[in-house]
């Protein structure tokens, strides 16, 4: 039955609310179409190819945007790999182990992380970290790992201390406070009832986390991951510090290489004609991985709680 | 009765305070990092002379014509000299504000300023990516008396659209068939080696921080950063310091009227004491001003730097135009600057 609006406030609110619904909506749809069009240069002359041509010549005018994303991607996966362990660590800690009067501090500690700005962590990172990992751990990391065969090249080459793995590492302190934030909250909402029923049972504390708190806390955890990765996945200012800005394919995690956002952080100000069309495409790309990333997620999670019975 | 007089006393301020804003035009500038540190010490000299203020963003001779072309700004500057075709099509004019030296800077551990010797061609080789280590056989021949490590040559280059880029890949190109034949010059070129940092303060923070390295800065970068500088070779095989007087001993042989809009390139001129990488660096100023105010307060605060600047510019090495060709400038902007139809300047 449809509900009776009893006076014009109702419609008004609704109206109002429906409006801005519908302008972020609009905002989304003009973005994406401002992005076709600035791109429409290098769309016509390249196609599809420029996913995954490696070229990047501004005097010759030839791009191609294979460099760009590989380390976009590259650097967030690195990122992930070390936030993602760290943020469980640390969200275990705070929610089972940590005596009482600890959990307080170490929760303020975590969200002041989260409130620093970007560019102070590129800073910290080019003027305290880069010469720091360059001189005593890097050199050390190469030699250990470096003649381990099939993954070895990977850890290869000159300790530059800047590049790709730097980079995903500074991005790893930057998300660990989301992470750790989202996944700390959701193992709280655990039922006390459920966890005090395992452990009577007789589980440790590890097989509690991993066999009830964590499929309980699935859907949550993952909306964790996705936060951190979209913050991974467009941070400029601190990757541009320390990932070198070299187009060239990175021959192992510690080269230098180049991710999306900070080739337009250095590129787009005084660009022109082709490349300026290649940059927006670069940003229209960026635009699309962050997409097909939330709902990739998205679909993930549906699946999940299909097989729980929870959807149908 | 009060409320009247109280309106009458705001619509006289803020009439009056239209008045006072006329007189006061702020100049903005933008354009490249290469003679950023002199444009900033006329600016503040200029401003205590005569109070008025001059805004220059450094971003880039890149980002200069892009922003003198969009008409965000009332100069753009750039150190790669726009071409003639480019001039007229646009209707800017351009002309020469200074000159400076860009050098090779290292960050080897016992190496002092000035000591290390380099030739053209060993540059273009480490920046190709052909000489990989610092006691390769061709640099330590050339500097016996140097302990240079077993290290890799960690190569800096710029990101961003440079004219401090043109005037080394124009060296470059010059001394190395090879490099001229694989990569080329420009603001903006493919690097076959190195990492990219933006600006030459970038450049400069990314040697200072990174052991083993090598890139170029404008002089004054280097001085002010505390780097280690190289000597290089110059066109008559004698090794030099970048300093004042190489400087200008290149420039001293410009033919400024060769090139549209004075856009002479200084590399590798003739003289024993000529320092190979020295550049000019360009005005950019539209011919036909829309906002006349703008353009007279740009065309002083020049003037000025013309007239009382050329002190401040020896200090921080960069060599002052000769007032040959500041009178030459002078009679170019009576001539060609504009506004409305009528001279701009009288």
């Amino acid at each position: 039955m449809k509900k009776v609006q009893h006076s014009w406030h109702d419609t008004a609110f609704s109206n109002v609310t429906r409006t801005f619904s519908f302008l972020v909506f609009s905002l989304l749809a003009a973005i994406m179409f401002s992005l076709v069009y600035g791109s429409q240069e290098t769309l016509a002359k390249y196609g599809l190819s420029f996913l995954w041509t490696n070229e990047w010549d501004p005097v010759q005018a030839e791009f191609g945007a294979l460099v760009p994303i590989l380390g976009t991607l590259l650097t967030s996966f690195v990122a992930l790999l070390i936030a993602i362990p760290v943020s469980f660590g640390i969200a275990i800690f705070l929610t089972e182990l940590a005596p009482g009067w600890l959990r307080r501090p170490i929760g303020t500690a975590i969200e002041m992380l989260a409130a620093i700005p970007s560019i102070i962590y590129g800073m910290w990172g080019l003027f305290v970290f880069v010469p720091f990992f360059q001189e005593y751990v890097q050199p050390s990391l190469i030699q250990a790992l470096s003649p381990i065969p099939f993954i070895g090249w990977m850890f290869s080459g000159a300790p530059f201390g800047i590049g790709i793995f730097t980079a995903g590492l500074i991005l790893a302190i930057m998300v660990i406070p989301f992470i750790a934030a989202v996944m700390r909250d959701v193992f709280e909402l655990v039922p006390p009832l459920l966890k005090e029923s395992a452990y009577g049972l007789g589980s440790s504390t590890w097989e509690v986390m991993w066999k009830v708190v964590l499929p309980f806390t699935r859907s949550g955890v993952i909306g964790g991951i996705m936060l951190g990765l979209g913050r991974a996945l467009g941070e400029t200012m601190a990757v541009t510090f320390v990932i070198g800005n070299a187009f060239r394919m990175p021959q192992s995690f510690f080269a230098p290489g180049n991710s999306i956002a900070s080739a337009l952080a250095n590129e787009f100000n005084e660009a022109a004609g082709m490349q300026k069309s290649a940059l927006i495409e670069l940003g229209l790309i960026l635009f699309l991985i962050t997409t097909v990333v939330l709902a990739l997620a998205k679909m993930m999670l549906m699946r999940m709680d299909r097989a729980e019975g929870k959807k149908t | 009765m009060l409320k009247r007089s109280l309106v009458k006393l705001s619509v006289a301020l803020a009439l009056g305070m239209t008045a006072f804003a006329s007189q006061a035009v702020d100049i903005t500038g933008a354009g490249a990092t290469f003679p950023f540190p002199i444009y900033a010490k006329w600016a503040a000299d200029y401003k205590a002379a005569s109070g008025k203020a001059v805004n220059y963003q450094s971003i880039g001779s890149g980002g200069g014509v892009q922003q003198i072309t969009a008409k965000t700004v009332d100069f753009g500057a750039t150190d790669d000299p726009m071409s003639g075709e480019q001039l007229e099509k646009l209707g800017l004019l351009q002309f020469p504000a200074v000159i400076g030296g860009t050098v090779p800077v290292v960050n080897v551990e016992g190496v002092q300023s000035g000591q290390l010797k380099l030739t053209g061609a060993l540059v273009a080789d480490i920046y190709l990516g052909k000489i990989k280590r610092w006691n390769d056989p061709a640099i330590q021949s050339l500097n016996a008396d140097v302990k240079l490590p077993a290290a890799d040559i960690i190569v800096v280059h710029r990101s961003d659209g440079s004219g401090t880029t043109f005037g080394w890949t124009n060296y470059l190109s010059k001394v190395s068939p090879d490099w001229k034949a694989k990569v080329g010059e420009g603001k903006a070129v493919k690097w076959p080696a190195g990492q990219g940092g933006k600006g030459n303060e970038g450049v400069a923070a990314y040697v200072k921080q990174l052991k083993n390295s090598i890139g170029y800065v404008e002089f004054a970068y280097a001085k002010q950063n505390g780097l280690a500088w190289t000597q290089l070779s110059n066109m008559d095989g004698k090794f030099v310091q970048p300093e004042l007087k190489a400087f200008a001993a290149a420039a001293a042989n410009a033919k400024w009227d060769s090139a549209p809009g004075m856009g002479v390139v200084l590399t590798e001129q003739p003289g024993a004491e000529s320092w190979p990488v020295t550049s000019a660096t360009f005005i950019l100023l539209y011919k036909e001003q829309i906002k006349p105010e703008n353009g007279k307060a740009t065309v002083a605060f020049f003037d000025f730097a013309f007239a009382k600047g050329a002190e401040a510019a020896a200090a921080m090495d960069y060599v002052p135009l000769p007032a040959v060709v500041t009178d030459q400038i002078r009679a170019k902007w009576k001539a060609d600057l504009k506004a409305g139809g009528k001279p701009l300047l009288d």
